[in-house]
């Protein structure tokens, strides 16, 4: 009897762990699909967003002891302003974009912006204070961080603001309109060069956001972009790529699995499992095993 | 090969041969032979990105299997160098079929990053399986390389060596670029439909390319083994991926030449900025090695933005530029007419 309490008890905190974790990927994944709608691009420097965002905040936090709402605020804007630079300076001067040349230079920004963080904040983990204490709460049986309840209330709160200003503000209409067909948006007025901008500077800010939270506990470093990168690329995929919904319930199930996997199977492998799924999604259903195969088709993979 | 391509050839060979009479520090002998490691693996991405246009950046998963399995063979199974980077060639092929039939259906960002999680799973591996690769204190006693029974000890031996074998992979891309097959490739880099409705196995060729380029990358990290004597996963995180795309994308897509230039410049890179930093230091800038992330980034983001044809063929058209420029001014001070 004690015995499957303990299993139940096992699972229930991995499954924390994993949403926690799975958080954030959903947020990396919402960043990848603000872009990659706008553009068609995938961003290969949003795992530095996180990165930038997590390091920025532990700066005004520990270093300037300024408090947790003010530091947060100041954090995602100058991100988002990091987000505008990279868009105004790189991506829109690009007069004849091929693929292959828009991958390559945002992986120059991803390495200058990896280079920079190394100059400013060194090469070791920072440590950051929790939003609220570091007293475990109880949850049947299980253990739970109020910084874990934070990252869930947070990434709710997100996505509520997502939904929101996509569905119902005239500026995130515009954005869908020039994703679903950017001629025609044009020629509805919508500015679509601003909307790229946006798109970026949005992007930016989700990136921010998820490293603020998942700083407190995974003590944040300037070498943890690309990975954060791919696992939220992964959760883009795995969800559909665009589909920022089904990024979010991709990015937890992702989560979930992965925290499992280093449970049960082995924690040195923690890594590779999200990996290991993003393959197998890829070249298995590219489209995604949430997203549907008949919208698809009129994409390119 | 002909025209300009073997006088290039004819050229390379002869600087391969002369610089160890200019150059006779050992240390910078043993910086060109790094040089010639990156050559190597640059000049297979080369014909995969730009000829066939398939990008990877997972080039140094392959790199990383060549040096482990001579690492792994020759110092814990006593095999010889040789045998060790023979089976390191076949495990690779074997690897890059497996991973190239269904990653190379895909196209643009989709294979980049399933690349990039193969190179990143790899890494993980090389660090987590400590039973097999050391875990990060990696493998030592790795021999060095025989030549028909003599032992290559000094850097200039394996100076010699290294080129010569970048020399053979230059002479076999340039081969296969003026071949039916490199033709089939640039059809499939111009349009993968039209290519197709002439008659071109498009999935056989992207394959047997990807397959090709990841050889050369395994004997590149084979040779690195030998020379090091010693590997440990640092040198093959994702980053050294990446830095190869780098080379090739600095010294160009397009062409063998752009990639070997991009990889001797990139690998020259650190040791010029730390020569620089001397001299930095009397203007009061401290320059220190940590920076050289920042500079590979942003020669990276320029060369892209300004040059995207890479240094080499931006070199040329800007001489071709200048050369009909010159001639237009000759020919109106002649009166010719143009």
């Amino acid at each position: 009897m004690n015995h499957t309490d303990g299993t139940f008890i096992d699972v229930l905190q991995f499954l924390i762990l994993g949403i926690q974790r799975g958080s954030i990927y959903a947020m990396v994944a919402m960043g990848f699909n603000m872009i990659y709608n706008a553009t068609g691009i995938i961003n290969f420097a949003q795992g530095e967003f996180v990165v930038l965002g997590g390091l920025m905040m532990v700066t005004l936090t520990m270093a300037f002891n300024l408090s947790i709402v003010f530091s947060f605020i100041l954090t995602v804007l100058f991100v988002i302003v990091v987000g505008i630079l990279m868009e105004r300076l790189t991506i829109n001067p690009v007069k004849h974009p091929t693929v292959l040349r828009l991958i390559i230079i945002t992986i120059a920004v991803s390495i200058i912006i990896k280079g920079v963080a190394m100059c400013f904040w060194g090469k070791g983990s920072h440590y950051m204070r929790h939003f609220s204490g570091t007293a475990p709460l109880e949850f049947f049986g299980a253990t739970i961080l109020p910084q874990t309840l934070w990252i869930f209330a947070i990434l709710f709160f997100v996505v509520i603001a997502y939904i929101i200003f996509f569905n119902y503000t005239m500026t995130g209409k515009c954005m869908r309109a020039c994703a679903i067909n950017r001629d025609a948006a044009r020629l509805a007025g919508i500015n679509d060069r601003k909307m790229v901008m946006l798109s970026f500077a949005l992007s930016a800010g989700i990136g921010a956001i998820a490293g603020i939270i998942i700083t407190p506990i995974i003590q944040m470093d300037y070498a943890r972009g690309a990975m954060l990168g791919l696992k939220g690329f992964g959760a883009a995929v795995l969800g559909g790529l665009g589909n920022s919904m089904g990024a979010v319930v991709a990015g937890v199930l992702l989560g979930v699995l992965e925290a499992l996997g280093a449970g049960y199977i082995s924690s040195h492998y923690m890594d590779a499992i999200a990996l290991v799924i993003l393959l197998f999604v890829l070249f298995i259903r590219p489209s995604g095993i949430l997203g549907s195969s008949e919208a698809m088709r009129l994409k390119e993979f | 090969m002909k025209g300009k391509n073997s006088a290039g050839f004819f050229a390379l060979v002869i600087s391969i041969i002369a610089i160890p009479f200019i150059i006779t520090n050992d240390y910078y002998i043993g910086v060109l032979v790094f040089a010639a490691f990156n050559c190597l693996a640059c000049i297979g991405l080369c014909l995969l990105m730009g000829y066939a246009g398939q990008i990877s950046i997972g080039h140094g998963a392959f790199v990383a299997i060549g040096a482990y399995t001579s690492g792994i063979l020759t110092s814990k199974l006593a095999w010889s160098p040789w045998l060790a980077m023979l089976c390191g060639v076949l495990i690779v092929i074997v690897v890059a079929f497996s991973l190239g039939i269904p990653a190379l259906r895909l196209k643009g960002h989709y294979l980049a990053m399933a690349t990039l999680g193969f190179a990143s799973i790899v890494h993980i591996v090389a660090v987590a399986a400590v039973d097999l690769t050391g875990g990060p204190s990696g493998i030592v006693n790795i021999p060095r390389l025989d030549l028909f029974g003599y032992v290559l000890n000094s850097d200039t031996q394996y100076y010699y060596f290294s080129w010569s074998v970048v020399a053979l992979a230059v002479f076999i891309a340039f081969n296969l670029v003026n071949s039916r097959v490199g033709r089939g490739l640039q059809a499939i880099h111009g349009s993968e439909d039209a290519a197709s409705s002439l008659g071109i196995n498009i999935t056989s060729y992207k394959v047997q390319i990807f397959i090709l380029s990841a050889v050369f990358s395994s004997i590149s990290g084979s040779l690195y083994a030998y020379y090091m004597n010693y590997i440990d996963p640092g040198p093959f995180g994702v980053m050294h991926s990446v830095l190869l795309v780098t080379m090739v994308a600095v010294g160009g897509l397009h062409n063998i030449w752009g990639a070997l230039i991009g990889a001797i410049a990139l690998s020259l890179l650190p040791e010029f900025l730390s020569f620089l930093s001397d001299y930095l230091q009397v203007l009061g800038i401290h320059y220190q090695p940590d920076y050289d992330t920042l500079v590979y980034g942003s020669i990276l983001l320029i060369i892209m933005l300004f040059l995207p044809e890479g240094i080499f063929d931006g070199l040329a058209s800007t001489l071709r530029g200048s050369k009909s420029f010159y001639g237009k001014l000759a020919g109106r001070r002649t009166g010719r007419v143009q």
